[in-house]
């Protein structure tokens, strides 16, 4: 990054930790998040807002991280992957994944976690085309969707 | 990207100021458009006015026969909205069905309207309800708004505020997305009120625009046969790998009786 | 539980990672002093390079280096190679374009790399890209397969006269002909294979990493094949294989387009010798569509002569094959070699013969993707008998049912030259047509009918070949502290590979799978491997698994003799232990590996012959007349992939093959304009399927073992993708069958179907 000008220092709370970034405005929150904090578990899938590899939430809702400035986003409450979870342990979500085997090469694995727990908690008990619809701007090349899918409806189910 | 200073102003009046005083300003909403053209190096803003998060340009309200949406409500929080949804249900459906889950928690009304792209939703609820945009400095009619290819009536600081849709007796959209983006190939809108009908295309063509020959066939009955036989030129709609004009000109017709229909079953 | 936990449902042990956010890819790998690379790339299809201006650009702040062929050529570095050669009937050899990593004098794709960046940080050397002035001098590109062929069409190599690489046959042409012309009939298809694009989901990435002191290079990049990768390259920078260590970390899918060499492997690892620090390019997501290998892209000729009673006599087909603009390493082998041999499906056909023209155009290489060469076979037949069954007037399954392989028939040599070792063929299609309810069709269609919807049913009885390459080597080392580890050269790319030989090695060792670990995709912790391709992975590195957990128990055997002063025959090996027979004396594995200080064996498998996994896939369409849109309203595959080792695994591979086979069918298709720009170079204009787009597949397993390797089992990961296209396709086509439609192209797009409907009742009205 060259030069200071236009350079500013952001106040963004991810995952319930304050943390203040010396960011250039042009920067997305899937960069800060990436390349300054280390929080790698939003992927750079597309770059273009489509793939939803990025998603993090944003007050609780889905957003992609790649079309966000980071400097839009001081103020609201962040949760990444990284955030759902302490230690070990695996939310239900998560762990309906594991079931189910809706996991492959995991690329895609975050950003489906997030949309799918901010969907669960709108909707405590989506139906298979609920799921589908909610997941349709989480792209995976690996699963065919079905295990996915089943894990978030069974997710759903436990409650 | 290239270099740009971003701002958030803390008030409308604020936000007009940082946009007099740039070289070449544009304003950011939720961005879904905008970034992505950054990205591509398609514009260089000197600096990019924030106004997202202005309470003042937030919000929906429904009295006197209108709803009014302020410019940077989300299409999420218009589609979840109890009093659309009772009021003008075809607009929360629209809202609905634009994108995806991530892109409708972002992306802003105004913000689709200011940008103007020939496929984005919302052109068609405007121009159909004959709503008002309301802007900083005065209110726009629908028909007056759309001008061109991503071009609108706006001067470059305007601020669109709100827009105002009048509530019509029914009303009803239907698109046939692109495979790929989910952006309207086509979408039509329709919409009764006492006085008139009107019908306006989105993603057909450059800009959004109504079909005066099945306006007046609705007109005198309000019905998919009503339009049996009226189709439109090809010539002049777009083209792509999706869709050619010929494919669009027929489906303005198919989402137009689709539309119809979804009126009277609603 | 059977021999190596075959069965089991294991749950993944690579899960917690990814679903944690801690899984490491290459793009989250960062070293100190690590400097940011990106590429400049060539804006046109074909074009002349006159020049090369790269000085503004080293001058721009925070630049390292701008490099250019040149400066590669200086330093010897070699071309990118094709590994798969072939010679055309002629007689003459295959004709191939020279391929430097960074173009010379020439470009011939859209995204063919020029120049190459490097600076502090990844804005610097975007910016710096800017100032790179290449100076082009445009030629008219032909992008089609079949146009760059035809006499007049733009030449795009010196060395490729005619732009055919190869002009290539097999079978036997004399006797298809003379089949063909006393046949009571024959039927004819034209086809066009789609060309895709693979969209794993994690872009290409490379991270070189140099160590002065040692003069080696380490190599972090997502590929299938670490060991042939680290081999292709050190011919090419040169350097001595011990120099150079390539690491696979995590791999975010690969699908066949990572098994490749790709220009930008090369240049960060000779950036980072020549700049001594680590060098890092990440891939966007537009450079994965232009710059990945593309796979498929046939454009085929199908005919086959049949008798009165619908049995299949000869089949002939003729295949224009669009290679790109070079000849990928596999390029040449996928459209001939790998499945030419598959043509004749499950069928008894008695004579083949096929030709295949490889032509080079102004597109991206063409290479492997999920089934490679096998799906392109698959659609031929597989449309070709629906064409026939409903040209004879019979049903599908019963025109099938008349020229199936039947099982008493095994091992089977086909026309192809393929020997099936086993298959019930019928009992696949008997099973997926009780599943999907194949006779209650007609009531489901006339309700679709009443909704306004054109509803069809379509099959595919297809078959593949797999695993029968190279051999794979395996290493099982029982720790001291009764932890095991197994080595192997297998990549997984998304497959979960750890989970599937730990399951194998703890079930056979008696040992807990948590405290198994594998290590993969490392060509320093892993002696050699072939990597993964081809479905190869359990058919070939499972078989050496399970030989060498089997070596480690015999190695164990003489310590447990000696531990429990007995004769080595007394011992029976179980659950983990040895235990002397008709006794309750036992000394355990474990213990006996922490008395040797660790125990170790390793053990070789190669495959004697391929494996044929084969299935049926049924799909059920609905069309919207009025728009063309299809949905896929129900999906029934039943799969014979041998014995199952672990059916959650197995699912997953099925169900993503056949979504891919499902997205190439209807929704994916790449498109070059006729100057060689790629019209779906982002995921706004190429469609991958999404959620939304599929429906909850049904999916079930006729377990027929493998009689060819050990485990019995056959092979999963490219099944889908290759039963999928022509199920779909057919599904469509009977549901338009009514308006005398009798093919419609991949992929059937809702413009694509539209613009048929229309020209058919067009056609009925005139």
């Amino acid at each position: 990054m060259r030069g200071d000008e236009g350079m500013t220092t952001v106040a963004l709370r991810i995952n319930g930790v304050e943390h203040s970034v010396a960011a250039d405005g042009r920067r997305t929150l899937l960069e800060v998040l990436r390349d300054e904090l280390g929080l790698t578990g939003a992927k750079r899938g597309c770059n273009q807002g489509v793939c939803g590899a990025c998603t993090v939430l944003l007050d609780g809702r889905p957003v992609r991280a790649c079309l966000s400035l980071a400097a839009a986003c001081a103020g609201h409450e962040i949760t990444t992957v990284e955030g759902l979870t302490e230690g070990n342990e695996l939310t239900p979500v998560q762990q309906a994944f594991v079931e189910h085997g809706a996991v492959q090469c995991g690329f895609c694995t975050p950003g489906m976690v997030l949309t799918a727990t901010a969907l669960l908690k709108e909707n405590p008990k989506p139906n298979v085309a609920e799921v589908r619809t909610a997941l349709s701007g989480n792209l995976c090349r690996c699963s065919g969707y079905r295990k996915i899918v089943d894990a978030v409806v069974a997710a759903g189910g436990a409650r | 990207m290239h270099r740009f200073t971003y701002r958030r102003p803390a008030s409308l009046a604020e936000a007009k100021a940082m946009m007099a005083a740039a070289a070449d300003g544009r304003l950011l909403a939720g961005g879904q458009t905008l970034i992505p053209i950054l990205k591509q190096r398609l514009a260089q803003p000197s600096d990019l006015v924030d106004i997202g998060r202005l309470a003042v340009l937030k919000g929906i309200t429904v009295d006197g026969g209108r709803v009014t949406i302020g410019a940077v409500t989300t299409h999420a929080e218009v589609a979840a909205a109890p009093e659309i949804r009772r009021a003008v249900p075809a607009l929360a459906a629209l809202a609905e069905g634009i994108g995806d889950a991530q892109v409708r928690n972002r992306g802003t009304i105004g913000g689709s309207i200011a940008n103007a792209d020939p496929a984005a939703d919302w052109p068609a609820a405007v121009v159909a309800l004959d709503a008002t945009i309301r802007t900083d400095r005065r209110d726009i009619a629908a028909d007056a708004f759309f001008t061109g290819l991503m071009e609108t009536a706006l001067e470059a600081d305007e601020i669109v505020t709100a827009i105002s849709f009048p509530i019509p007796d029914t009303a009803a959209y239907l698109k046939f997305p692109n495979p790929a983006s989910r952006y309207a190939v086509v979408g039509v809108m329709v919409a009764r009120t006492t006085a008139k009908i009107r019908l306006a295309v989105t993603g057909a063509g450059p800009l959004v625009f109504r079909v005066p020959e099945m306006e007046r066939a609705l007109a005198r009955s309000f019905t998919p046969a009503a339009l049996d036989g009226l189709a439109i030129p090809a010539e002049g709609l777009n083209e792509d790998i999706h869709a050619s004009p010929e494919y669009r000109a027929h489906l303005v017709g198919v989402m137009a009786r689709r539309a119809v229909a979804a009126c009277g079953t609603s | 539980m059977g021999r190596f936990g075959a069965g089991q449902p294991m749950r993944r042990v690579e899960d917690q990672r990814f679903l944690t956010g801690t899984g490491r890819y290459t793009s989250d790998i960062d070293l100190p002093d690590q400097a940011a690379a990106t590429v400049v790339r060539s804006p046109f299809g074909n074009a002349r390079i006159l020049g090369i201006d790269t000085e503004a650009a080293r001058l721009a702040p925070g630049v390292l280096g701008v490099f250019t062929a040149a400066d590669l050529d200086a330093d010897g570095v070699g071309d990118i190679p094709v590994a798969a050669r072939l010679t055309s009937r002629d007689g003459s050899p295959m004709r191939t374009p020279r391929r430097p990593v960074l173009a010379d004098g020439r470009v011939a794709h859209v995204g063919e790399a020029v120049a190459f960046v490097v600076a502090e940080t990844i804005a610097a050397a975007r910016d710096a890209a800017d100032l790179v002035m290449v100076d082009y001098d445009p030629l008219p590109a032909v992008t089609d397969g079949t146009a760059a062929l035809e006499p007049g069409a733009p030449p795009i190599w010196d060395e490729v006269p005619g732009n055919q690489a190869f002009d290539w046959e097999t079978g036997d042409a004399g006797a298809v002909a003379a089949a063909f012309a006393t046949a009571a009939r024959t039927v004819a298809v034209d086809l066009v294979n789609n060309r895709v694009i693979p969209t794993a989901m994690e872009p290409r990435s490379a991270l070189a990493d140099y160590d002065d002191k040692a003069d080696r290079l380490t190599l972090y990049t997502g590929t299938q094949n670490a060991h042939s990768l680290r081999d292709w390259l050190c011919d090419l920078l040169p350097l001595p294989p011990e120099r150079l260590r390539v690491v696979a970390p995590d791999v975010g899918g690969g699908f066949g387009m990572r098994i490749f060499l790709y220009p930008e492997h090369v240049l960060v690892l000779w950036a980072a010798r020549r700049l001594r620090r680590p060098v890092k390019w990440v891939g966007d997501r537009s450079e994965a569509f232009l710059a990945d290998t593309h796979g498929r892209d046939h454009r085929t000729h199908a005919e086959m002569a049949v008798d009165a009673e619908g049995r299949f006599l000869a089949l002939r087909v003729a295949t224009v094959a669009n290679l790109g603009a070079y000849v990928s390493q596999m390029g040449a082998f996928i459209p001939t070699l790998a499945g030419s041999g598959m043509l004749t499906g499950v069928y008894r056909i008695p004579a083949l013969s096929v030709r295949v023209r490889g032509a080079i155009t102004n597109t991206a290489p063409v290479d492997a993707y999920r089934g490679a060469g096998r799906p392109e076979a698959a659609y031929a037949i597989e449309r070709l008998a629906d064409v026939a069954a409903r040209e004879l007037g019979l049903a599908p399954d019963e025109l099938r049912r008349r020229n199936f392989i039947p099982p008493e028939a095994m091992p089977y040599r086909t026309a192809g030259g393929k020997t099936y070792d086993s298959g019930e063929f019928e009992r696949n299609m008997r099973d997926a047509m009780a599943r999907a309810d194949w006779a209650g069709f007609p009531a489901r269609r006339a309700e679709a009918a009443a909704r306004g919807r054109w509803r069809g049913i379509g099959m595919s009885t297809y078959i593949e070949a797999c695993g029968g390459g190279p051999d794979e080597g395996a290493t099982i080392r029982l720790e001291a502290d009764g932890t095991a580890v197994v080595l192997i050269g297998t990549q997984s790319t998304g497959q979960g590979h750890e989970t599937a030989y730990a399951q194998m090695a703890a079930d056979a060792l008696g040992l807990p799978i948590d405290r198994v670990r594998v290590v993969q995709g490392d060509t320093d912790r892993v002696s050699d491997g072939h990597g993964t391709g081809g479905s190869r992975s359990l058919p070939v590195g499972g078989a050496a698994t399970a030989a060498a957990a089997d070596a480690l128990i015999a190695s164990a055997r003489p310590h447990a003799a000696r531990a429990l002063g007995v004769p080595e025959a007394a011992l029976d090996f179980a659950a983990g232990a040895f235990r002397v027979r008709d006794s309750n004396r036992f000394v355990a594995l474990e213990e006996l590996a922490r008395q040797a200080g660790g125990l170790s064996a390793a053990a070789r498998f190669r495959p004697p012959a391929a494996t044929y996994p084969n299935g049926c896939h049924v799909c059920e369409v609905e069309i919207d007349p009025e728009t063309g849109a299809v949905s896929v309203v129900r999906y029934t595959v039943v799969d014979d992939v041998g014995v199952v080792l672990n059916p959650l695994l197995l699912a997953g591979q099925v169900h993503g093959g056949t979504a891919q086979g499902i997205g190439q069918a209807l929704l994916e298709g790449a498109v070059y304009d006729e100057t060689g720009q790629l019209l779906t170079g982002s995921l706004i204009d190429y469609a991958l399927p999404r959620a939304d787009d599929l429906p909850s597949f049904d999916f079930a397993t006729n377990e027929v073992p493998c009689r060819t390797n050990p485990l019995g089992v056959k092979g999963a990961g490219e099944a889908g993708s290759i039963g999928a296209p022509p199920a779909v396709i057919n599904a469509v086509v009977d549901a338009l069958a009514h308006l005398g439609i009798r093919h419609v192209d991949m992929p059937a797009t809702p413009q694509r179907v539209w613009h048929i409907i229309r020209s058919a009742q067009d056609k009925a009205a005139a």
